[in-house]
């Protein structure tokens, strides 16, 4: 019982980590050896990906978790500790975004934009990707409020802080699990987006880097260059996978205080 | 009182502008976009219901909705029947377990575009150890790469509602000399229904809205044979430059998954109560 089960545990364990193991092989396996020369193709070939193209890619997420972070704290302190007219249905409306598949308003979001002034623009883009992550993290956000002792909130007030002053001071260090949980799936969806970038952008100058990577795939009507796709694979991947090891702790307890309750 | 209403108000008014903004507008737009004659330059004009009638001409589309829906069962069912399988392996605290649920659940943390090139690679026959060929090696690569990305996932959702059954159920019917797959049927599935569900109407949802890992893998082809239904919307905005017959198709798209998921629920529902 005992064996078996320690048998194909790690028999699946291989075989779920094998791709990714492989996918970094690949990438510096040429055929003399092994050496960077795939990354090298992957950033000076006709369409590969440029510097300007990772720089797009942080600046989307960078404004993707921080405004993910500002809206969703603030709005999961009113919804877990206020009561106020509309608060309810507005909560509700914000669980339904789950429910319309974002694929199916792409095409009226990129109309929209348009209209805006914020068409093929990274800005416009970082809004879109804000939204589509409000369900989760506004509802992991108020539960996680929710949690929080209410004599931690009073004792501050009556301290004679300021309501905004609590925030800041007292509940979002208590809240802390929450916020890197909320953070984390915020850069992770942001860095590998592909679909909405797909849509809302549309000057190579303005791609994110996953978009130039499957530009290369794409754009070639004759042979594909894998070796430099899985070198550009684990690039993309390797931040996500850092970040995951790094934070995993403190996002498992953040998934497990938070989200599944209530 | 009343200031205190307007504080968590004003702490809402972000949220509440973004969801009105870029969701609740859309929402209404993609509706209004449906029934006009909508290109991508120019200006639109009435001309309901001249997209949906189009629809039912479509022969691509009509392939591409069967195509979906065959790709939709066969994850469904696979993916479902392999997170519970690892759900269940892994719902005991032993050494050695965390081990075993980070390695099923860390591709999750590649993007699934990323991941739908590793797999193009992987399954090359160029430069994959593992080269996938046969009748439809486009169909089974796309399937490998859903299985491989999402079961790790769906199997930490199907492990909170295995662990939220109380211990002493299984206790008591165990005492009443009940076998393990008595158990498993009587006990496990029932309880954890809501959890069922909501990973099966994940699962459907996102299967029928596939697009990342048939652009990159396939590119719809051979002659057309893998192309998904968002891929459909995405060929008449943007290479027929025709949004309103995408916002039409995305409309019934939209419908059909809205009903879809309202009766998923209310089935499951029904049936604990």
């Amino acid at each position: 019982m005992r064996t078996s089960y320690y048998v194909t545990g790690t028999a699946l364990a291989v075989l779920f980590l094998f791709p990714l193991v492989w996918s970094g092989w690949a990438s510096v396996r040429t055929d003399t050896g092994f050496g960077l020369e795939n990354y090298a193709r992957l950033f000076t070939s006709a369409n590969g990906i440029r510097p300007a193209h990772v720089l797009n890619s942080v600046i989307v997420s960078a404004l993707t978790v921080g405004g993910t972070l500002v809206v969703a704290t603030l709005a999961g302190y009113a919804f877990g500790r206020f009561r106020f007219p509309g608060r309810d249905a507005l909560f509700l409306l914000t669980l339904a975004i789950l429910m319309v598949p974002y694929a199916t308003i792409l095409i009226a979001l990129y109309v929209l934009l348009g209209w805006l002034g914020l068409e093929d623009s990274l800005v416009g883009l970082s809004l879109v990707l804000i939204v589509f992550q409000l369900p989760f993290s506004v509802f992991m956000m108020r539960n996680s409020f929710e949690a929080v002792p209410i004599e931690l909130e009073e004792s501050a007030r009556v301290d004679g802080c300021t309501s905004f002053g609590t925030l800041m001071r007292i509940m979002v260090p208590a809240v802390r699990p929450g916020l890197v949980t909320v953070g984390l799936f915020a850069f992770l969806s942001s860095w590998s987006e592909f679909f909405a970038p797909l849509i809302l952008l549309n000057s190579t100058g303005k791609f994110t880097a996953i978009l130039a990577v499957v530009n290369m795939r794409t754009a070639s009507h004759g042979s594909i260059d894998y070796a430099a796709l899985e070198a550009g694979v684990t690039f993309m991947a390797v931040p996500c996978l850092v970040l995951f090891a790094f934070l995993q702790r403190s996002y498992v307890r953040g998934f497990t205080s938070g989200a599944l309750k209530g | 009182m009343r200031g205190r209403a307007a504080t968590g108000a004003l702490y809402a008014t972000p949220a509440a502008v973004l969801v009105g903004l870029f969701f609740v507008v859309p929402l209404l737009l993609v509706a209004w976009m449906s029934l006009n004659r909508w290109p991508l330059l120019g200006a639109p004009r009435f001309n309901a219901p001249a997209n949906y009638t189009a629809i039912a001409d479509n022969a691509l589309l009509t392939d591409a909705a069967w195509f979906t829906m065959k790709y939709t069962v066969i994850i469904t069912v696979l993916l479902f029947a392999i997170a519970f399988g690892l759900a269940l392996l892994v719902q005991n605290r032993r050494p050695g377990v965390g081990f075993f649920r980070t390695a099923f659940f860390l591709p999750m943390a590649v993007g699934f575009a990323s991941a739908s090139l590793l797999f193009l690679g992987l399954l090359s026959e160029e430069i994959g150890p593992v080269p996938v060929s046969g009748d439809s090696p486009a169909l089974g690569s796309a399937v490998l790469l859903v299985l491989w990305r999402f079961a790790g996932f769906n199997m930490l959702i199907l492990l909170t509602g295995l662990q939220a059954i109380p211990v002493d159920v299984y206790e008591a019917a165990r005492i009443d000399g009940a076998t393990r797959s008595q158990m498993f049927l009587r006990i496990t599935v029932p309880l954890m229904r809501p959890t069922i569900a909501l990973v099966l109407t994940m699962m459907v949802t996102g299967s029928l809205l596939a697009f990342d890992q048939f652009w990159i893998l396939t590119r719809g082809g051979p002659d057309n044979s893998t192309t998904s239904l968002v891929m459909v919307i995405y060929r008449e905005a943007f290479i027929r430059l025709d949004l309103g017959s995408a916002a039409g198709i995305s409309v019934v798209l939209l419908v059909l998954l809205a009903v879809l998921s309202s009766v998923q629920l209310a089935v499951l529902r029904r049936r604990s109560a």
